[in-house]
């Protein structure tokens, strides 16, 4: 149905340089995720991927064709906004269907469109109403029913999640999941969200100012992350990071220790004061001020019990610590 | 204490609204004046101006004045045709500016924008002798084309500077998404910019109409003739150098105050929308 490659993309406003010559391919049928901090240029990639912005250099194909000069409308790319973007005076049906209209499709297929997408998204109750008069999680499905409705070979979304609140932004998650499966549609999918990336994604692509990381399978970016930003970035809490006579010990100039491959015992080769302790249920977390490390961070189950103030020790698990060089990067 | 500050409070909110009411008062106190005196008989006038027209002193013999003399049918097609012309003028090219300035960026935006806005600053008639050239030259003088071009060169910095301002707040991606939606950049700005932003058009329209409906200077110096002549010309015919009939003027002042008034209550609530825009969110 759809792929997509990118071809040394660069991208500047101005002066600034906001993306640094990036190269992607994307396979038919393949869920393809964009992490980063804030301002790092992921919003501008997609837009790029959609038309809506013109890189200063570099090429997009999609479906192995050139599209630089295409207009969006003619890409084969559906797009679906944090803002939910739906036409205010439109109702959810005409929302869905403009684009159909534009194209000048005849009006009994683009009700049969509508409704089966409508249908996916258990949107049919609303087909009336305006988007002033839906909740946000109503208003995203519309969203994302108008990007069904075209039937796009490539799904862009742009952190479709954002606005949702906790409970919503997990239904709306699986939604999209079984969408991609249902469609075996190629999606690109932007968010903050580590869970949204982890679990939705084939693979990670981790951008930082402009440049990319790292890609890769979420769990290959967890379990053998390329440098210490990515290793930093994936994993929540994050990693722990200590360095000097520790590390180089261990050959290295820094080393990692992910929160849950530190072990509470007696004898723990680090040890320090418990500052802070969060009770999840299921898991704890554990702040630990050590004197030559700074603060720790444990992840543990949830039936310990340690008191702020506390002495606690640990030791890593000699096989999950990450080994990086001067230059940041993993060493082998 | 929570009395005391009630207490302030609602001499606070008294106070204000006195100074409201004052305003009013001055605002309106003219016009109630010429409508008043223009249902009385020339003698009452002049003998109590202030007073409301009794059964006494009723008289409509203004009204039947202004409208039997003179052409004042046609002086009132007149204003209606160049102000009407000018708003939309105004409006269209005002709003397409304001879209190009607030959605495109391009080389020299800023400047453009600047330089548009600078008539706001610098009032029309400080032209007037130039223009006066350019019509005459142009042999636009005494022709409704002749105004309405100086009235939308007039309205257009306000226009462009209010509704640029305007347009910048209708989402991005709502007009990205209308993009992948194979819409138009025309079908961007008719059927989605201008419907959202139409409570500031309507504030634009009703400022631009204002000046224009009432102005005297411009038809004064470039369409005095005859057929051209607008209401508030018109009204002055009725002044003459040494008998000034002041009912006529009085009723053809008072009829030429129509056409804002309705157009101002078909804006209205538009307006209020317009003017409280982001004080209220
Ligand atoms: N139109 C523009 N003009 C100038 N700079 C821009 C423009 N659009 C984006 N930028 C800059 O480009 C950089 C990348 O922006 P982008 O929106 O792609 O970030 P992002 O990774 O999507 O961030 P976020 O996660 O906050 O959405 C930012 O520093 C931003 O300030
Ligand atoms: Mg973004």
């Amino acid at each position: 149905m759809g792929s997509l490659h990118l071809n040394e993309i660069r991208k500047t406003f101005g002066t600034v340089e906001v993306l640094k010559g990036i190269d992607l391919s994307v396979d038919d049928g393949e869920f393809v995720v964009f992490v980063g901090p804030s301002g790092c240029g992921k919003s501008t990639m997609l837009r790029i991927i959609a038309g809506l912005e013109e890189q200063t250099s570099g090429h997009v194909r999609i479906n192995n064709r050139l599209v630089d000069t295409v207009p969006p409308a003619k890409r084969g790319i559906a797009m679906v906004f944090q803002t939910y973007a739906l036409y205010p005076h439109l109702d959810v049906r005409r929302n869905m269907g403009l684009a159909l209209e534009q194209e000048g499709i005849a009006k009994a297929e683009i009700t049969a469109r509508v409704g089966a997408a409508a249908a996916m998204l258990r949107l049919e109750e609303l087909l009336h109403r305006r988007p002033a008069e839906l909740s946000g999680g109503q208003r995203q499905r519309v969203a994302i029913g108008r990007a069904i409705v075209r039937q796009p070979s490539l799904f862009l979304f742009d952190e479709p999640l954002s606005n949702l609140d906790a409970a919503l932004r997990v239904g709306t998650r699986i939604e999209i999941a079984k969408l991609h499966r249902k469609l075996g549609a190629t999606m690109v999918y932007v968010t903050h969200d580590q869970v949204e990336a982890m679990t939705l994604a084939d693979r990670i692509m981790v951008f930082n100012a402009g440049a990319v990381e790292q890609v890769g399978k979420p769990l290959e970016l967890y379990h053998r992350p390329a440098n210490l930003f990515v290793a930093g970035f994936i994993g929540s809490p994050t990693m722990n990071f200590l360095a000097g006579d520790t590390a180089a010990r261990l050959g290295a100039t820094t080393i990692g220790v992910r929160p849950e491959h530190l072990i509470i015992r007696d004898d723990g080769v680090w040890s320090g004061t418990v500052i802070h302790a969060e009770h999840l249920g299921p898991d704890t977390m554990y702040y630990v001020e050590t004197e030559a490390y700074g603060t720790l961070t444990i992840r543990t189950d949830g039936d310990t019990w340690h008191e702020v103030g506390a002495t606690l020790s640990v030791s890593p698990m000699e096989a999950k610590i990450h080994r990086f060089g001067a230059d940041g990067r993993t060493l082998g | 204490m929570s009395t005391g500050k009630a207490r302030t409070s609602l001499l606070h909110t008294g106070l204000m609204h006195l100074a409201l009411i004052a305003y009013t008062a001055l605002c309106l106190a003219p016009v109630v004046l010429v409508v008043i005196n223009s249902m009385k008989s020339r003698a009452a006038i002049f003998s109590a101006p202030m007073a409301l027209p009794g059964p006494k002193t009723f008289d409509l013999i203004g009204f039947t004045t202004v409208i039997t003399q003179g052409n004042f049918a046609g002086y009132f097609s007149n204003s209606l045709i160049v102000t009407g012309t000018s708003i939309v003028a105004v409006l269209l090219f005002g709003a397409m500016a304001a879209f190009a300035l607030s959605e495109y960026r391009f080389r020299g935006n800023t400047l453009m924008g600047l330089y548009l806005a600078l008539g706001i600053m610098i009032p029309i008639r400080l032209g007037t002798i130039a223009i006066l050239n350019i019509m005459v030259a142009t042999r636009l003088v005494n022709t409704h084309l002749g105004l309405i071009l100086v009235y939308t060169a007039q309205g257009l910095p306000l226009a462009i500077f209010i509704l640029s301002e305007f347009m910048r707040q209708v989402s991005a991606d709502l007009k990205n998404a209308a993009r992948i939606d194979g819409l138009s950049e025309y079908a961007i700005f008719f059927k989605l910019v201008l419907p959202l932003t139409r409570p500031a058009i309507a504030t634009v329209a009703v400022f631009t109409m204002i000046p224009i409906w009432n102005d005297l200077w411009f038809p004064l110096i470039l369409a005095p003739g005859e057929a051209t002549k607008t209401v508030t010309l018109g009204a002055q015919s009725f002044i003459g150098q040494y008998v000034t009939n002041w009912n006529a003027v009085l009723a053809a002042l008072t009829l030429a105050i129509l056409p804002v008034l309705i157009l101002y209550l078909a804006f209205s609530q538009q307006l209020i929308r317009g003017l409280t825009a982001g004080a209220v969110k």
